[in-house]
């Protein structure tokens, strides 16, 4: 047992049930072989081409181009997501209305549907001839092969995150509050404004964390609809996959961590807003 | 359309202005349709655009068959991977304390915000032709990249923290005690964890099973990376999509796309019937 054992008794607080050391033990070795082994060599291997040549690979136009397109329309379509999560959060809490049921299921098709087939289905709806595209031709908007294409996919992949980061929040919200307010002589648009919106800001925060963290890394339903033209349309993701057909493992491993690097600093500098804002409290 | 009236917890007071309720749930429905449904609409449509016929030949060709094969052997490796593993993990993170378990929990869900391709990308980085272990691997007689093996373990990475989260927040909820009781009574670890543990977080198992074969099937950027997209060979249902998408052959890439929309909606219908009749006991419903 290892409650015999003064010095492992520190490491680990002494039970009754067994298993610790092999459960543990298992999970290391499966991270490691799986997350830490893999993240070591995508940290490293750049490096083979020394700092001048990372700096070489992450300073070229295309990467640039690429990494700004990715960060940038991940940003745009996150803030699009926020404002129609919150509505749909809102609805979808608040109100009855017939399907509500269903809608409320389908908020997570994006969760199960492969990006694959939302890359070709958007990409049929957007093209010139289709349905999307057709309506959109005659304000001389094209959606398909340009940058908003891109931010169209990353919509609808990051849509379910800011819906299910608000709802749980709007459902506890305690309605005697708002009622509270009401009595005080708020009107209720004052109450949503100043004791709604500030109850459900983290989660509104978190929502958004969620869906631009997974909307940079996009592949599959953007390589489609976004027509993948270098410095116009091309991202990051498209250019790492690219490096690799050329077997520049390194440049490949260069733009991979520095994706990595700038989405873990963003979603750091996003959890300590979150975090300021929490320690405020309640303001009001 | 909306009837506040309905919602007998909040008085007249703290009721929404009439306006509002309408245009938030036009608002709703209308991005709703345009920007989900109306995508899973058009997969069917194209798919059965050149007629019936042509779509059943397209489903039933060899290639697009050896295409479900794969990913179904993809699947029926990785997800009982990372069941084992989720256990185990939960196992380890719950009824324990020790130190270093925030860093522990932290790495679990790690591959979450880790970019597909960039998942692909480092086991490429690992066992590609010039990868650290490549060269040696390939002496051996081993090929990981450009191989089956390469798919399910970019799979199994892209899905690995799906059961785990599911579970450690729902065993956490639960405590040890049930399992001390079992333990004081002489039960032996294994006993204890089939007869108290597993009973009681059944359909949060259950659940994240789902969520895992779910992404496994679908499986695209990871997987594009390591696999040599050969059709017949290593070419999963989502690589035969682009391959044929890429060959101008709309309808046979709709055709396994509409396979791929129907398990989701599959999945669907089972996660939310799992969470309407389980709601407690799934610790972790509607957190992502």
């Amino acid at each position: 047992m290892t409650a015999a054992n003064p010095r492992l008794r520190r490491f680990v607080e002494p039970s009754a049930l067994g298993g610790f050391w092999p459960a543990l033990g298992f999970t290391l070795c499966y991270l490691s072989f799986f997350v830490l082994l893999p993240l070591a060599a995508l940290a490293l291997r750049p490096w083979e081409l020394g700092a001048s040549g990372v700096w070489r690979v992450l300073s070229a136009p295309r990467t640039v181009s690429a990494l700004e397109l990715s960060f940038g329309s991940a940003f745009i379509a996150a803030c699009i997501n926020i404002v129609f999560g919150t509505i749909a959060a809102w609805s979808l809490v608040r109100y009855e209305f017939p399907g509500k049921r269903i809608l409320d299921a389908l908020v997570d098709l994006p969760f199960a549907l492969p990006t694959a087939v939302v890359g070709i289905a958007l990409t049929a709806i957007y093209a010139p001839h289709g349905i999307m595209g057709e309506l959109l031709t005659p304000f001389g908007i094209r959606a398909a092969y340009t940058p908003m294409g891109v931010i169209i996919a990353l919509i609808f992949v990051g849509f379910p995150f800011v819906v299910r980061s608000i709802q749980p929040v709007l459902e506890d919200l305690d309605p005697e509050v708002e009622e509270a307010a009401a009595t005080l002589g708020a009107a209720r648009w004052r109450t949503l404004t100043h004791v709604v919106f500030p109850a459900i800001t983290p989660a509104i925060l978190t929502g958004f964390a969620l869906a631009f963290a997974r909307a940079v890394g996009e592949y599959g339903s953007v390589i489609f609809i976004a027509g993948n033209i270098p410095q116009i349309s091309e991202i990051a993701p498209l250019l790492i996959v690219i490096r690799l057909d050329e077997f520049d493992y390194a440049g490949a491993a260069a733009i991979g961590m520095a994706m990595l690097s700038i989405s873990f600093v963003l979603l750091f500098v996003l959890n300590a807003l979150q975090a300021g804002i929490l320690r405020r409290g309640a303001p009001h | 359309m909306s009837d506040p009236s309905r919602l007998e917890r909040r008085s007249h007071a703290a009721r929404d202005p009439g306006p509002m309720a309408a245009v938030f749930v036009v608002l709703t429905v209308g991005f709703m349709a345009v920007a989900l449904i109306l995508p899973l609409l058009a997969v069917f449509v194209e798919a059965l655009s050149k007629g019936v016929g042509l779509y059943l030949n397209a489903i039933s060709e060899s290639d697009a068959l050896s295409a479900v094969r794969l990913t179904l052997l993809v699947v029926v490796i990785a997800v009982p991977l990372n069941t084992v593993f989720g256990l185990t993990a939960a196992w380890a993170v719950t009824k324990f304390e020790f130190s270093g378990k925030q860093l522990l929990l932290t790495l679990i869900d790690l591959p979450l915000s880790i970019s597909p391709v960039i998942s692909g990308l480092m086991f490429v980085l690992l066992y590609g032709a010039h990868g650290w272990f490549g060269p040696e691997l390939r002496a051996m007689g081993i090929q990981i990249i450009f191989d089956v093996s390469g798919i399910v373990i970019a799979t199994t990475l892209v899905t690995l923290p799906f059961v785990a989260r599911e579970l450690i927040p729902l065993m956490q909820a639960q405590g040890k005690d049930e399992e001390y009781a079992a333990a004081t009574l002489g039960a032996s670890t294994w006993r204890t964890f089939w007869q108290v543990t597993l009973p009681n977080i059944r359909w949060a198992l259950l659940y994240g099973v789902l969520l895992c074969t779910a992404r496994a099937m679908g499986e695209f950027g990871a997987v594009s990376v390591v696999s040599a997209r050969v059709r017949g060979e290593t070419a999963t249902m989502p690589l035969e999509v682009e391959i044929l998408y890429n060959e101008y052959n709309a309808t046979g890439a709709f055709a396994i796309a509409s396979l791929l929309a129907l398990f989701a909606l599959v999945a669907l219908i089972a996660k939310t019937v799992l969470e309407n009749q389980f709601a407690g006991d799934l610790a972790a419903q509607r957190r992502h």
